[in-house]
């Protein structure tokens, strides 16, 4: 490299973060960012990547140590320094204004002399010339795929003049087939001696992209090696702090039978848009049935129609079969959610969104546990007894990490508060377990204990329905895997015997190419 | 090589605590009220250039000077707290229920209407349990209205609340001229003056025990009712997040009409208490925008019933200090509103140093 002897791009010394006085998110780290080099920043959920980064972007501002950019110590105290200093950060959650056009976004707020759209969108042409970028600068918004506005976000800060990038968690939100993509673009941009850092949780993405991998754990910085050192297992054994096995034990479904039919369930969402599309498909007990998709493909719709909590259009329906001498096959299209409850369907419900539907935020342990319960006994008052027990043992079996069962859930981190909800949902001895992105923000290992607590739901004769975004994870632990696409069902493979490239492909099926997704 | 410019560090740094202990939280609430009445003490005297201590003294004549004005502090912050304690469910459930004004109205009405029609058919126990029930159901109807519209139409209820208090007002101006006695005075007069038919009568020998008793009681019931009731349980999570509620099985309709029942009936129950326990006449003004005030009270007091006894105390002991230094010094009414802004300015400031601290430049960020 022809700048081995120029000082790094970016230098963080002893740079530590508190929230509060118990939070240390980061705690003295040092780390160096060079030029012409893709470093992966590693680190298990709350081990303060983010903040890091968001120390470099101007988001935050340090309570200790210093921040060298080539060399020179210089104060970041706001987006505007960051930008000064040619740091571009390309948030998780993208910041776009959706009725405005590629090149109307990558302007705003910017303060040049005169306003021409023409000579903007050539700039944008250019660049994306340079890079291998593919994007029409006069398209709004709104008309853009997932990826198409990640490529704008990655241009607005180009256009600035960046070249020091920050990418959280990017390859989230994409197919395999757009990560190839990205990672290509940023193989181009490291060619162009940019610095770049991105923050994934995918270790084979890390083995593929990056030339450098930086490990935290717990807000303290462990290490970095170069990416060509090391291996996924190396990886994981620095960011957990001990060796972890990461294999799934996948037993055969042990005479599954049919649990849930559900034929032609169409959905549409409250603003009239065509969410689900003829769905049609059977989950059998004993049997982990995984969902696979990009965002937004109808997964949460279709976990909601079944719980109940979704209008379905005529001609659909859910039978349940209940086990031998239990309940009899029940019809669940049409009935609420204290309906279904009610004729003795025991249906256990993990949904995307702990804090705004699986759980109350302002409440505690044991309330939440109360949720579930509260309608138990007769007479007017609810029995806090019994979910404060059952609060107690799912703290002690999952290690969930909170002052007191009574503290606000919503206080906890996200992967706590995943644990309360899926301990809840697991102590129901249900009979249909659904889980949406069961593991998104846990740590690898809780991610296996629940990897585990599924596995042996299924071996408890329960239906399990799976929905993931990993599809490494998706292809290890489920039986089969049904695919949608645009609320379509684009196929239903075989967990054993499918490939990551069979189920990507399927992702994108019925997508027409850059249309909203 | 760039140039680099370094930016500014910013001087001071708002810091979330987590967690205070209680008499810390105390603490602060107090040294709050004290710089309140330094503040209020210094614009006392660069206003009237009066002496400070002498005006707190009028204040606390003007609340507790007598015997009477005792008690009617007492029964003003009785009446305060009973639509306090009315607004508590509904703003548990985050339904902004700015109507109790109107409710408590239309349960004024009522007992006024039943008091003179049949001040003279039954005994005064029996009319009493007439007109406390007629004014609950009005009230609990009053309030199912902005529910129900809610629940089933998502109607806005900040706006539909509002609304029913001019309806609530126009239908008690109809009342008046209906009942208006002596004819041409545009007011309803003392009802019943010479039998005292449907008055509170006096409880251990005090006028107003009555409706002490009765407001405690549901202050009481209303703590037992939010905090361990199943139905208080729904209340609360409705309140946080009606997703969850749908998810849980509870019925989110059925939720917001019942509460808002619950919340009207009281508040029309106060609109019973203020007439017959108190002025035994109606007008426009029995409400006396104490249906507004109550929201502060709810507020202030985080739903909890009995802070809410010690807030009413406060915000009626200044309203009462307030008039009483307006008289006794000659001020202008708003001088004494000032005073009053000016606490209440400082007591929900405290608020954010329960929750928050500063920490300077160049400070570590320990502040244990």
């Amino acid at each position: 490299m022809i700048h081995m002897n120029a000082p790094p791009a970016v230098e963080l010394r002893h740079i530590t973060k508190r929230f509060g006085s118990k939070v240390v998110a980061n705690d003295h780290v040092d780390l160096e960012i060079r030029r012409g080099e893709i470093l992966s920043l590693l680190g298990e959920n709350g081990s303060g990547k983010t903040t890091l980064m968001n120390m470099l972007a101007g988001i935050y501002f340090p309570d200790e140590g210093e921040i060298l950019i080539d060399g020179e110590p210089v104060t970041i105290a706001s987006p505007a320094d960051a930008f000064s200093f040619g740091i571009g950060m390309i948030h998780q959650h993208f910041k776009l204004v959706d009725v405005f056009t590629a090149a109307e976004n990558v302007t705003l707020g910017m303060h040049e002399e005169g306003y021409d759209l023409k000579a903007v969108a050539a700039r944008i042409r250019e660049i994306c010339d340079k890079y291998g970028f593919v994007i029409d600068p006069q398209k709004k918004v709104y008309d853009m795929s997932v990826s198409e506005k990640q490529t704008v976000e990655i241009i607005k800060v180009l256009y600035r003049g960046a070249d020091i990038l920050i990418l959280d968690e990017p390859t989230a939100v994409l197919t395999p087939q757009e990560t190839d993509r990205l990672f290509s673009v940023m193989r181009n941009m490291k060619a162009d001696n940019k610095a770049m850092i991105i923050i994934t949780h995918k270790l084979h993405e890390v083995m593929d992209v990056s030339d450098r991998v930086a490990v935290l754990r717990k807000g303290k910085y462990i290490g970095d090696v170069r990416t060509k050192d090391t291996n996924p297992q190396k990886l994981t054994d620095m960011m957990v702090g001990h060796a972890v096995t990461l294999n799934i034990d996948r037993p055969l479904p042990v005479d599954p039978t049919p649990r849930l039919e559900v034929k032609n369930l169409t959905v549409f969402d409250a603003l009239g848009v065509k969410r689900l599309d003829n769905v049609s498909f059977t989950a059998n007990g004993g049997e982990i049935l995984g969902i696979a998709g990009i965002a937004g493909s109808g997964q949460k719709e279709l976990l909601e129609a079944i719980a109940g909590l979704q209008p379905i259009q005529p001609g659909a329906s859910i039978v349940f079969h209940g086990l031998k001498g239990d309940v009899a096959s029940e019809e669940l299209v049409g009935k609420t959610p204290l309906q279904i409850k009610r004729a003795g369907v025991h249906l256990a419900f993990v949904p995307e969104d702990r804090l705004g539907m699986g759980l109350v935020g302002s409440m505690g342990m044991t309330d939440n546990m109360l949720l579930r319960s509260y309608r138990s006994g007769r007479g007017f008052f609810a029995d806090r007894k019994t979910p404060k027990k059952l609060a107690e043992e799912v703290k002690e079996k999952l290690e969930v990490v909170t002052p007191s069962i009574t503290f606000p859930v919503r206080r906890l981190s996200g992967g706590n508060v995943q644990k309360v909800l899926v301990g809840r949902e697991i102590a129901q001895n249900p009979s249909v377990l659904m889980t949406a992105y069961a593991v998104r923000g846990l740590d690898i290992n809780t991610s296996y204990t629940i990897y585990n607590l599924l596995t042996e739901q299924k071996q408890k004769n329960v239906a399990v329905i799976y929905v993931g975004e990993d599809l490494d994870v998706l292809l290890e632990l489920c039986d089969r895997i049904l695919v949608l696409c645009g609320g379509q069902v684009s196929g239903i493979v075989d967990g054993r015997t499918t490939t990551k490239e069979e189920v990507g492909i399927l992702m994108t099926r019925f997508r027409k190419e850059g249309a909203a997704v | 090589m760039k140039e680099h410019k370094s930016g500014h560090e910013p001087l001071l740094r708002i810091v979330k605590r987590d967690g205070i202990s209680r008499g810390k939280a105390y603490a602060i609430r107090i040294a709050a009220v004290l710089i309140s009445l330094l503040v209020s003490g210094i614009f006392i005297f660069a206003v009237t250039k009066l002496n400070p201590a002498a005006v707190y003294q009028a204040m606390f004549d003007g609340a507790f000077g007598t015997k009477r004005r005792v008690w009617v502090t007492i029964r003003d912050t009785m009446m305060l707290l009973c639509i306090a304690v009315g607004l508590a469910p509904a703003f548990k459930m985050r339904f902004w229920n700015i109507g109790a004004e109107g409710q408590v109205l239309i349960g004024g009405i009522l007992t006024a209407g039943i008091m003179r029609a049949m001040g003279n058919t039954m005994s005064t126990p029996l009319l009493l349990i007439v007109m406390a029930c007629a004014s609950l159901i009005c009230g609990a109807v009053w309030g199912m209205i902005p529910g129900a519209f809610k629940a089933i139409w998502n109607t806005n209820e900040t706006l539909f609340t509002l609304m029913m208090n001019y309806v609530a007002i126009q239908l008690t101006s109809y009342c008046v001229a209906l009942w208006e006695n002596p004819f041409g005075s545009n007011t309803v007069g003392v009802i019943n003056q010479k039998t005292q038919a449907g008055w509170f009568p006096a409880l251990f020998g005090q006028t107003y025990g009555l409706n002490v008793l009765l407001v405690l009681l549901l202050a009481v019931g209303m703590y037992v009712y939010l905090k361990y009731s199943k139905q208080g349980f729904e209340i609360a999570v409705v309140g946080d997040s009606e997703n969850t509620a749908r998810y849980a099985g509870i019925s989110v309709k059925w939720v917001t009409i019942r509460t808002m029942a619950i919340s009207g009936a009281i508040c029309g129950f106060a609109g019973f208490i203020a007439v017959a326990g108190a002025s035994h006449t109606i007008s426009t003004s029995t409400a006396g925008g104490r249906g507004f005030t109550a929201i502060i009270v709810a507020w202030l007091a985080q739903f909890n019933t009995f802070v809410m006894i010690l807030i009413s105390l406060l915000l009626v002991f200044l309203q009462k200090g307030a008039i009483q230094i307006a008289s006794q010094f000659n001020l202008n009414d708003y001088a004494s509103d000032v005073i009053t802004g000016i606490i209440l300015f400082f007591i929900l400031g405290s608020e954010f140093f329960i929750n928050y601290r500063l920490v300077g430049h160049g400070k570590e960020g320990e502040g244990k």
